[in-house]
């Protein structure tokens, strides 16, 4: 018995260790100046790590990532915050409200989180570009935002319909409306379940690429993740930059992932669960 | 009652404004669209058959010559290899870590592809299959073969990209099925053990079909990403050597901001909504249930 369980962890490390290799890989490759990338990263013959590929990432002189994370933080934190609240709103109404509209709005909701972001795509590029808001955040994010909503409003909904409403019952006995309710019992109490939608849609739109794609094209404007395909070398692939370009844009939603893991998962769970 | 419809008017109204305009309307445009030819003519389903009949999106010829088949047959290839193996990966790891020490740490490190953008997905994708920096190359070569960039040559750029998925997406059906052990009782184990039950027939009796509603779910999300796959497409290959690896929602993308052809677009957008709708429907089921 013993022996099987040492040799199950054993094969369960090994994986691991598969898995993560391309990750110490891109890695070795940031630190690693060219001439000891060329007998493989995984050559320690020599090894002389230095910054130089990430001081050149962040200071490129057509798509700088300093610039690039910037205009996303840009992006991702107003098309965060701004679904997180209407959404909440949305989810507990559908808790809490019985009416005629409530099921097909909650079908209509399913629905939309299934939805490829290519259906959406030219209409809203012609919508945008009506509105004068083609290549700037404001468009950008008010397409977030909309997007967002949906699966937010789900993911909320079903956590309020598991919490109980003694206390606000409570609240409504003392004569509080129902807006002063939700802004003082029910949006404190789902603190947790609000933690998890941030955490996933601040990852989804700061890792989003094709909504930016269509709708920012201005090269000092570019997000983080669309500067990405910009760094590779025109004759050749230059894999310290793109390698230590590639490590700063995802840092972001890893750390976001690694501090909140607990919220994130049950994000991921909850939302496709129920 | 009034009082009451002026709240769900306050709570849902700002939300679902936003869904109409940003998201109904467009979609309905779209559909509009695929009906339409450049110049606004309705012209049924004649962009549906120009499309369909297309080299980029059924290439006939591809099954007698090889690569580029075609986006749609790239995208179905994609779901008869990427769901089985990701699906079982996913259940054995689950199964697997369970009783590992650091079992939690793994998962962690297996779910990382889905954390990061997957822009960078793709970029990791060609630089495990580089020729020169690539581990996978330096792996087979230990057995005598070959090393070449397996993402630009026509016939394994598909493949690759795919097996590149797989790397990405383990981390999801290993963390939902983790997350579906954990709620199957341990009393049921026990009873199985106590009738002498081997562990193969404890597996296909207890675990698999009480993981069903997990399965389902996961069976959707991964079906889903396997018809909008379309950064680690755009970034590692843009869909080539010569079409080799496209796929519909970047022939989608070609077609409007490319070609400027916007009715053709839609008509691939309209696909792939159809299919992703019909891929939703076990979920709206759950709904239905949960109604009552």
């Amino acid at each position: 018995m013993k022996t099987k369980t040492l040799l199950v962890s054993l094969v369960g490390w090994l994986l691991a260790l598969i898995w993560i290799l391309p990750f110490v890989g891109v890695f070795m490759t940031a630190i690693r100046p060219l001439d000891e990338l060329l007998k493989g990263w995984w050559n320690f013959s020599t090894f002389r790590p230095t910054l130089n590929n990430f001081v050149g990432a962040w200071n490129h002189p057509t798509a700088s990532l300093s610039k690039g994370m910037l205009n996303s933080l840009m992006v991702a934190v107003p098309a965060t915050f701004l679904p997180l609240f209407l959404a909440t709103m949305a989810g507990y109404g559908l808790s809490r409200y019985r009416f005629k509209l409530r099921t097909p709005l909650l079908a209509l909701i399913v629905v939309a989180l299934a939805l490829p972001q290519q259906t959406i795509a030219v209409p809203i590029f012609q919508m945008m570009n009506a509105l004068n808001l083609v290549d700037t955040y404001l468009g950008l994010i008010i397409v977030h935002t909309a997007w967002g909503i949906p699966w937010i409003t789900f993911f909320m909904r079903n956590f309020f319909t598991t919490i109980p409403k003694s206390m606000e019952e409570a609240a409504r006995i003392d004569g509080a409306s129902d807006i002063t309710i939700f802004f003082k019992v029910a949006f404190p109490l789902a603190m947790p379940a609000v933690g998890s939608a941030f955490a996933l849609q601040f990852t989804w739109v700061w890792s989003d690429f094709f909504l930016a794609l269509i709708l920012v094209y201005s090269p000092n404007k570019l997000l983080a993740t669309q500067r990405i395909p910009l760094m590779r070398g025109v004759y050749h692939v230059d894999w310290g930059l793109l390698s230590s370009a590639a490590i700063m844009v995802m840092v972001v939603p890893i750390s976001v992932y690694l501090l909140l893991q607990r919220y994130y998962i049950k994000g991921m769970i909850g939302w496709s669960l129920k | 009652m009034k009082a009451r419809t002026k709240y769900v008017a306050f709570f849902l109204l700002p939300a679902f404004t936003l869904i109409a305009v940003f998201v109904v309307y467009p979609v309905a445009r779209t559909v509009t669209l695929s009906f339409f030819n450049e110049s606004g003519k309705f012209v049924g389903f004649a962009n549906y058959v120009r499309v369909l009949s297309s080299r980029e999106i059924i290439n006939v010829e591809g099954f007698r010559r090889g690569f580029p088949l075609g986006a749609l047959v790239h995208n179905l290839l994609w779901i008869a290899i990427h769901l089985p193996v990701t699906l079982s990966l996913g259940l054995l790891l689950a199964v697997l870590l369970k009783n590992v020490r650091g079992g939690s740490i793994i998962k962690s490190i297996i779910f990382l592809g889905m954390v990061m953008p997957m822009i960078v997905g793709g970029v990791m994708i060609n630089f495990i299959f580089d020729r020169n920096l690539g581990i996978f190359n330096a792996f087979i070569k230990l057995f005598g073969v070959q090393p070449k960039t397996w993402t630009a040559h026509p016939d394994t750029a598909l493949l690759s990209l795919i097996s590149g998925s797989v790397w990405l997406w383990t981390g999801f059906s290993t963390v939902l099925y983790s997350a579906g052990l954990e709620t199957i009782p341990k009393d049921l184990y026990e009873a199985a053990q106590l009738d002498g039950a081997s562990p193969f027939k404890i597996f296909t009796k207890i675990t698999v079909p009480m993981l069903r509603p997990i399965t389902i779910v996961v069976i959707t999300m991964t079906l889903l990403w396997e018809l909008k796959v379309f950064d680690i497409v755009y970034v590692a290959t843009m869909g080539g050597p010569g079409g080799a690896s496209n796929v519909l929602a970047l022939q989608m993308y070609l077609y409007a901001f490319r070609a400027m052809d916007f009715n053709r677009s839609a008509v691939v957008a309209v696909l792939m909504t159809v299919s992703t709708l019909l891929v939703s429907l076990p979920l709206l089921r759950t709904l239905k249930e949960d109604q009552t």
